[in-house]
């Protein structure tokens, strides 16, 4: 008797506590801007995943803002119902799934089913003839940061051979490949980039081994465009050479051979667009920017970096910020000696023709075969 | 009473998990009446949830098929995700090569067949290992889901890529017409009915039929089988054959139902997650289905978790895993307990 009074007592307690948090998200759901968040891998990711993570952790300080988060969902139907949770379950009116196959058809699909909720997709490329009204992307120019690092690795370099270590051969990584090359060939006109592609985004055993190998080659400067560059960073520390860091800052994962690395500023993209719906303003389907818009960020030098590299990478990222720097001006040549880029012809940033690359440039050793 | 033991074991089983698992949660700082409300809420609470639920558990009784047949004739397989990979390959390319050739209907058809016939040669090519050459059976499959992930990259990245496809990879599209639906008003697409089909044959398969009966005095005692005259590779080969089928159809949803096209996200770990249901269902095909919905339902309300407790997404694998331990360990209470003993006789 007195113990079913007891689980009565406990079964009590529980439906009023659950009761209880369901008012409170009655009232914050009148008045807060709601934001959601998703992440194809961990919120420590060291890279890719946590970058979003600090952008998120950034707007949800704002006490008009209730951001919820979800990490590890798979870019198949499982997204598709985190998505429509968030919607029905905790009111989201603005949602952000940030991995790039979360696009087709996942958002597609979901967003032409919830007309009144944004969609904004990292990285994908909206198309106002094809895709909802509803739906946006936002991107940012990360080249710009990855070519000065290129320009600090090709100061810091002996051997004048660097390493890059990439998941998998899409316009978006070509492009960072090439940035950095041509920033480390400003420096040196004869400093070559080795690639390795390993087939994944998130792949550590691979990472590690390629890492070692390149080392081993004579290889003296490490950076990768994968979704955690943790593997790579420490790997390239523990064998004594120096690394650039990638998506966030990794400098405390070298504390000795840590240059610089380009990292997102996402807590600038998310606040913004908060502010946005807070104004009930109208959101723009494309955004887009680099270190000019503050979208993009260097991380701070490592202690080897030397004056002389500080003052040439720092010269050029003023040429960013005015706006008068273009990374692809021709002449360039691919590394088969084709010319892709004819003299006198400039691609800047916001060309849309840098966003289907599919050419290495001279210098760098490998192909876009995989 | 002893009857009851099948069902008894495994509920106490979930309730002594679901006790540890609240022990944990306490410990990460949380209150375990409201976890479990949330889990209640994001699993089984209204019929959004029941959809999300519905929607996971499909993949997972196919793939689960997968481990639980090889294990009726002996054989620890876990090569599932090989499976689903090389069916949604096989009903990608068929789906692709005869988009507007043949009626939806028929392309459909098509794409399923190609998809058992390839996930099931897959997977019996394991068996044939094991029977003819030895080979631990455990090993080869894991290493031949490397190899199917290895060959998907391969042709997504390479052959097969839609040059549109600019960030993201993926083959063509198979064509909206070609495309499974939803059943009736739901979220919920036609693959659950495939998931329910499956299981229920191969119930009948294995439990109901001299074949299963055979396959099960293999699992036993694979020499007595022997002496006792079955063809013992022919059957461990189709085992294999049949849950490699059921493992690809998971394949040929991904791709018919939900992607629409080939990618290297069809590659999306429900192989893996299939090896937990066939051993709480104890390769019981009948048994699957309310596994893979308890699953699918604790998979389900992982996003729940996060949002409102501020839980990592690997509370849900805490839990997944408590489950499975204490399950396996719960195995060696059959015929021990006092159900099991029959009324009047003393030992």
């Amino acid at each position: 008797m007195k113990r079913r009074s007891l689980l009565k007592g406990i079964v009590a307690a529980g439906a009023a506590s659950a009761v209880a948090g369901l008012g409170s998200r009655a009232a914050w759901a009148q008045s807060k801007v709601r934001m959601g968040f998703i992440y194809v891998g961990p919120r420590d990711d060291y890279g890719y995943n946590q970058s979003h993570f600090e952008g998120k952790s950034a707007v949800a300080r704002l006490d008009w803002v209730k951001a919820v988060d979800e990490e590890n969902v798979p870019e198949t139907i499982e997204v598709v119902k985190t998505m429509e949770s968030m919607i029905n379950l905790d009111g989201a009116q603005v949602l952000f799934p940030t991995s790039f196959g979360y696009f087709d058809p996942h958002i597609l699909k979901v967003a032409r089913k919830y007309p009144e909720v944004k969609f904004l997709h990292c990285g994908g490329l909206w198309d106002a003839s094809k895709h909802p009204r509803n739906v946006g992307s936002y991107f940012g120019y990360i080249d710009e940061p990855v070519y000065l690092a290129g320009i600090v690795a090709g100061h810091a370099s002996k051997t004048g051979k660097l390493g890059y270590i990439a998941a998998i051969p899409i316009p978006q990584v070509l492009r960072n490949i090439n940035s950095f090359t041509l920033g480390a060939r400003s420096v040196n006109p004869q400093i070559t980039t080795q690639v390795v592609f390993t087939g994944g985004w998130s792949n550590p055993v691979k990472e590690a081994e390629s890492a070692n190998s390149m080392v081993d080659q004579g290889i003296d400067v490490l950076t990768c465009h994968v979704d955690s560059p943790k593997v790579v960073v420490e790997t390239a520390e523990k064998r004594g050479v120096y690394c650039c860091g990638y998506h966030t800052d990794q400098s405390a994962l070298a504390p000795r051979g840590f240059l610089t690395g380009s990292e997102w500023n996402w807590a600038k993209v998310y606040i913004d667009y908060a502010e946005l719906i807070r104004a009930n303003a109208e959101i723009p389907n494309l955004v887009r920017g680099g270190l000019r818009e503050g979208i993009v960020k260097s991380s701070g030098y490592g202690p080897a970096v030397s004056a002389a590299a500080k003052q040439a990478a720092d010269a050029v990222r003023q040429k960013f910020m005015d706006g008068s720097m273009v990374v692809y001006k021709g002449p360039i040549k691919d590394n088969t000696g084709k010319l892709v880029i004819a003299e006198g012809v400039e691609h800047g940033q916001t060309d849309i023709t840098l966003e289907s690359m599919d050419w290495l440039v001279e210098g760098v050793i490998g192909t876009t075969k995989g | 009473m002893r009857l009851l033991e099948p069902l008894l074991i495994p509920l106490a089983a979930l309730v002594v998990s679901l006790l540890l698992f609240g022990v944990f949660v306490a410990l990460a700082g949380h209150n375990p009446l409201q976890v479990y409300h949330s889990i209640y809420r994001g699993a089984f609470g209204s019929w959004f949830s029941w959809q999300n639920t519905l929607v996971r558990a499909s993949p997972l009784m196919l793939t689960a098929m997968c481990t639980a047949l090889p294990a009726r004739v002996g054989l620890i397989v876990i090569g599932g995700e090989g499976a689903v990979v090389v069916g949604a390959l096989a009903a990608a390319l068929v789906g692709i090569g005869l988009n507007g050739v043949f009626a939806p209907v028929a392309v459909i058809g098509l794409m399923l067949l190609a998809a058992m016939a390839c996930g099931g040669l897959w997977v019996a090519a394991v068996g044939a290992l094991r029977h003819y050459r030895g080979v631990n059976e455990t090993i080869s499959s894991l290493l031949f889901n490397y190899i199917a992930i290895a060959i998907l990259n391969f042709l997504v990245i390479g052959p097969l890529r839609d040059p549109a496809s600019l960030n993201k990879p993926a083959s063509v599209p198979i064509g909206s017409d070609n495309m499974i639906g939803n059943i009736a008003e739901s979220s919920v697409h036609w693959g659950l009915a495939y998931g329910l089909l499956a299981c229920l044959t191969l119930w009948l398969v294995v439990r109901r039929s001299t074949m299963g009966f055979a396959m099960d005095v293999i699992g036993g005692n694979p020499r007595a089988a022997y002496l006792a005259g079955l063809p013992v590779g022919r059957l461990v080969i189709l085992a294999c054959l049949l849950g490699g089928a059921a493992a690809g159809v998971a394949g040929m949803l991904e791709v018919a139902a939900v992607h629409g096209r080939l990618s290297s996200s069809v590659n999306a770990g429900y192989g893996y997650a299939g090896i937990l249901v066939a051993f709480l269902a104890r390769h019981n095909p009948l048994a699957i289905i309310p596994v893979a919905l308890l699953l699918g339902g604790i998979r389900a309300s992982g996003g729940l978790l996060q949002r409102s407790h501020d839980l990592p997404d690997a509370t849900v694998l805490v839990l997944q895993g408590i489950i499975f331990l204490v399950i396996l360990a719960s195995e060696s209470l059959y015929g021990r307990t006092p159900l099991s003993q029959r009324p009047g006789v003393t030992r």
